[in-house]
């Protein structure tokens, strides 16, 4: 793996990490250490976000025309299915908690290692055999389901819908594990001196997504259950032709699906926390306020399903009853919007990659956020529903938020997990290159949504041709930003700039740890204090880094 | 409480005597949740069929699973699950309580060839 | 490697792990997890309960009219077959604490006969189900006066598939025969059978309903998952009684035969809410 390191590197990359103390692929697909079942999951999920991501152009491509452009109708309809469920069961679902989260979690609570080492690998193996079954399915000629698998279409449809929905059970199951094993290790791993409320808040919104993971991700698994058996054997529960109940299926799946959308962007807030405060200078303003409004998302996020069920046949009482708890989500999101400003009031603000991408997030998640409400609205909604308005507020809020939150993370924790920093200018260039294509291309969504452009669909009325290929272009230009962001990490690993251990002046425990970090994490034992308190540390010029005083100890 | 020398300091070891009358418990509720069908209570039979199946469970979980001495978040815990599945069933029957007379029988697009 | 916390209580423990600082915490954790696990298990079945729910609520005379197929002697019987089994679990967790080796191993070995017979009453009675076409979905064949539960004999003479579901005879959107839909609307629907009179003593449910096949497809998904858990748990059990063979477990060392004590009676504790709502309907 770094072999390089060796020969090119002052000591502190070239010294013996968890990268280079054992060799060869069993000491990597066997590990136990956190830190490399990260870097594996890290892996295997930007392979699956590649791929999605050339699923969504040929989509953006297709859509070039108001007619065929690139494939045939129901090649479409498979292909936005795989979109979806890979972008969804593949990437952000483990994205930040089993990726970025794996790997900084024990060392922000200062620990050697998860606290269920083993389970954390099975996680990871259930992850790989789930992928592999899913990505079978396009094996077996895809799926046009839709990723949601609506009953009674998907148990009637004649493609490979029981290979993917076996695919999406078994990533449950990695899900729940690696939900159970940060639940448990934030329970029973922190160090002495550290109460609840003076964790990081990424361990905060780390913890309100493992609740949810934990909790809904069972009700998934069950709902796969019987969508399997139900194609399998005929077992006729969701299948009105048997005297089943349709309805029924999508309370099943968004009892699930909901939550999965803040199992998603839970983590993405914690690690804006995180970023805004550091590039920021400044002490994280209101903490409890966002600590408490992790757990207050993860409660309601278990009472508002039904409000994608607002023209599916439910009924009208529970309609008012959903859109009024719907509403009720946007005020735990608006008070960590609002500490995040109030964090950085004043602050000596410092334009580096990560905080570009934390900027990027508040601006899109604000825009995704609002829209929120008005697909929560019952009257609006029914205009709304099944349009492109959809398409534009999830992307908002699960790319614009979710992805930009993930890349502010990547960026942040890079130096620290592969000891080396990449190159800033580029970086920074290609947040804004990102950020720009995506508001190119979904705005313009937005827009054509309320004029009425339903989602999903093949061909169009030419009135909407415009916006189409304004939509097309900013998703080619993003794609422009991922590839030079894929190519300046990559080059990062070989040429980049030794990492100091504190690159950013973070005062969270896992800055304490050496970039890379060794095997066991930390060489001595760290000190535990205030992960917001940058008062005691100076720039050192001469490693590029923060240390911390010497004068001072502190012992909160 | 036979809490004797040889046992682990840091678990609770339940003595054979509770066992055994949980067991005995068990057994004559599960007799007498059998008998009870026998008898008509009207729309009453399904309510005292879970009461006691509430019963069982709890003793079952407090003293076979070792709630009783074991730390209270664990029970928690447990509730917590409880309360996730209830407002699932309660918000599913209050819907499908109300739509269920506007599903169009029979209707599905038979595509399976 | 350079180890940060020195300050491990127990010294050398060969079951301690690396990133733990003594057995408690170690056992906690693992502790703590399996109960989490629970939970998802819980939540599991909880789906099943709610689609449960849903179609007793809206459909009790399929439910009342369907549980008569079920013998619920025989289920008692693996009530209390379970009950006991989850006797000798709890009595192995306490074998085990008190490294009573030979009691642990004759423990486990009463529970894993348990479920054993557990599975085998299950399986008769599933093999009666088969038999008489008391199955789920298109599988359901229609009673008949002959196929009252208690009457081994009762051959089913008119095997008529209820329904050749998919027959797209006129291109797509045909109404299948059977599938006439949630039950409460329009009831000219020709009367299969008549209710299974013969048992009991109260058996008077009238004639069938339509759509007793949801039942079935219920009670298959519901005790075939509490099966395969059943099944997973002898796995386990069997794994624990080899290890409880080397003499692994003791005082200081009986966590897995703790955690799948937990498990084993979380499978009893939802056989224990199965029973009365599948086979005590009244």
């Amino acid at each position: 793996m770094s072999t390089h390191d060796a020969t090119a590197a002052p000591p502190a990359v070239g010294s013996e990490n968890y990268l280079n103390c054992s060799h060869g692929f069993r000491s990597w697909f066997f590990t136990l250490d956190h830190k490399r079942i990260g870097v594996m999951y890290l892996a295997s999920i930007l392979s699956f976000f590649l791929l999605g991501g050339i699923l969504a152009l040929l989509i953006r491509t297709e859509l070039l025309t108001p007619t065929r452009t690139l494939m045939s109708a129901d090649d479409y309809n498979k292909v936005f299915t795989l979109h979806g469920a890979i972008m969804i069961f593949l990437f952000i679902i483990p994205g930040i908690p089993a990726a970025l989260g794996n790997f900084v979690l024990p060392l922000m609570l200062g620990a050697k290692d998860v606290a269920l080492p083993r389970l954390n690998l099975a996680s990871y193996h259930l992850y790989l055999v789930g992928a592999l079954i899913a990505v079978l399915s396009i094996v077996q000629g895809g799926v046009d389901a839709g990723w949601t698998f609506y009953a009674p279409y998907s148990t009637t449809t004649n493609t490979a819908v029981v290979t993917l929905t076996l695919g999406v059970f078994v990533l449950g199951f990695s899900s729940v594990f690696t939900g159970l094993n940060f639940i448990v290790t934030m329970h029973k791993m922190r160090p002495a001196g550290m109460g609840w409320f003076d964790m990081p808040l990424m361990l905060w919104a780390l913890y309100a997504t493992s609740i949810i993971q934990v909790l809904a991700t069972p009700i998934l698994g069950i709902t796969m259950v019987l969508l399997i058996v139900e194609r399998v054997m005929g077992i006729g529960i969701f299948d009105p032709a048997l005297g089943g109940d349709p309805v029924l299926y999508q309370h099943f799946f968004w009892f699930y699906s909901h939550p999965a959308v803040y199992i998603m962007i839970l983590p993405a807030m914690g690690i804006i926390s995180e970023v805004v405060s550091v590039f920021s200078r400044k002490h994280i303003f209101g903490y409890r306020a966002i600590a408490y409004s992790s757990i207050a998302i993860a409660a309601f996020s278990f009472l508002v399903w039904g409000h994608h069920m607002f023209t599916s046949g439910q009924s009208q009482l529970m309609n008012m009853i959903f859109s009024a708890l719907t509403f009720s989500v946007s005020i735990p999101s608006a008070v960590k919007m609002f500490n995040w400003l109030s964090t950085m009031y004043k602050g000596s603000i410092r334009f580096d990659t990560p905080m570009i991408y934390a900027l990027s997030f508040m601006f899109l998640f604000g825009i995704g956020g609002l829209t929120g409400l008005f697909l929560g609205s019952l009257a609006t909604d029914v205009h709304l529903h099944d349009t492109y308005f959809v398409v534009a507020h999830f992307h908002y809020v699960m790319f614009g938020g979710t992805v930009i939150a993930f890349l502010a993370g990547l960026h942040y924790w890079w130096p620290k997990m592969f000891g080396r920093m990449y190159d800033e200018k580029w970086g920074r260039i290609s947040a804004i290159i990102i950020s720009v294509g995506f508001n190119i291309t979904f705005f313009t969504q937005f827009v054509m949504g309320s004029q009425g452009m339903p989602r999903r669909y093949y061909a169009y009325v030419d009135k909407f041709e415009p916006y189409h290929v304004i939509s097309s272009i900013g998703s080619y230009l993003m794609a422009v930003g991922f590839f030079m962001t894929a190519w300046y990490l990559v080059k990062s690993l070989y040429r980049g700039r030794p990492a100091p251990a504190n690159p950013w002046g973070g005062a969270a425990m896992e800055w304490q740890a050496a970039s890379p970090p060794v095997l066991h994490n930390f060489t001595e034992e760290p000190v535990v204090g205030d992960p917001y308190d940058y008062s005691n540390q100076t720039y050192d010029p001469a490693i590029g880094g923060y240390v911390r005083r010497k004068t001072e100890v502190s012992d909160r | 409480m036979n809490k004797h020398h040889e046992g682990p300091a840091y678990a609770h070891v339940v003595s054979v005597r509770t066992l055994l009358g949980v067991f005995g418990a068990l057994m004559f509720l599960t007799i007498l949740t059998y008998a009870v069908t026998y008898v008509d209570l009207g729309a009453l039979n399904i309510w005292v069929a879970m009461g006691i199946a509430v019963v069982k469970g709890t003793l079952v979980a407090l003293v076979f699973m070792h709630l009783l001495w074991d730390k209270k978040f664990y029970a928690v815990v447990l509730m917590s699950a409880l309360v996730c599945v209830m407002i699932f069933i309660g918000i599913a029957l209050l819907d499908s309580g109300q739509y269920q007379a506007d599903l169009i029988p029979g209707y599905a697009p038979s595509i399976i060839p | 490697m350079s180890t940060p916390h020195e300050g491990r209580d127990e010294h050398a423990d060969p079951h301690l792990q690396h990133h733990f600082e003594s057995m408690a915490q170690q056992y906690d954790s693992g502790k703590f997890g399996m109960w989490l696990f629970l939970v998802t298990e819980v939540l599991l079945f909880g789906g099943l309960f709610c689609a449960y729910a849903v179609y007793r609520a809206n459909h009790p005379e399929i439910f009342a009219y369907a549980h008569q197929f079920l013998d619920k002697t025989l289920g008692g019987l693996n009530t209390l077959v379970l009950i006991v089994s989850s006797l000798t679990m709890a009595m192995a967790v306490r074998c085990a604490q008190l490294g009573q080796q030979r009691r642990l191993k004759q423990m486990l070995a009463a529970t894993l006969l348990c479920a054993c017979v557990f599975l085998a009453v299950k399986g008769v009675e599933y093999q009666h189900k088969w038999k008489h076409g008391l199955l789920w979905g298109t599988r359901y064949v229609a009673q008949g006066e002959t196929a009252a539960p208690a009457d081994a004999a009762g051959v089913v003479t008119t095997p008529e598939p209820a329904a050749a579901v998919p027959v797209p005879a006129d291109g797509g959107t045909t109404l299948p025969h059977a599938a006439t839909g949630p039950a409460g609307l329009a009831g000219d629907h020709p009367q299969d059978g008549h209710g299974a009179a013969a048992h009991g003593g109260h058996g008077s449910a009238g004639p069938a309903p339509r759509n007793v096949q949801l039942f079935f497809g219920i009670y298959f998904v519901m005790t075939g998952l509490h099966g395969i858990h059943v099944l997973a748990g002898m796995i386990a059990i069997g794994w624990l009684l080899r290890r409880a063979s080397a003499g692994e477990f003791g005082p200081q060392y009986f966590a897995p035969v703790d955690f799948v004590g937990l498990y084993w009676h979380l499978v009893d504790l939802i056989w224990i809410f199965l029973f009365p709502l599948l086979y005590l309907i009244h």
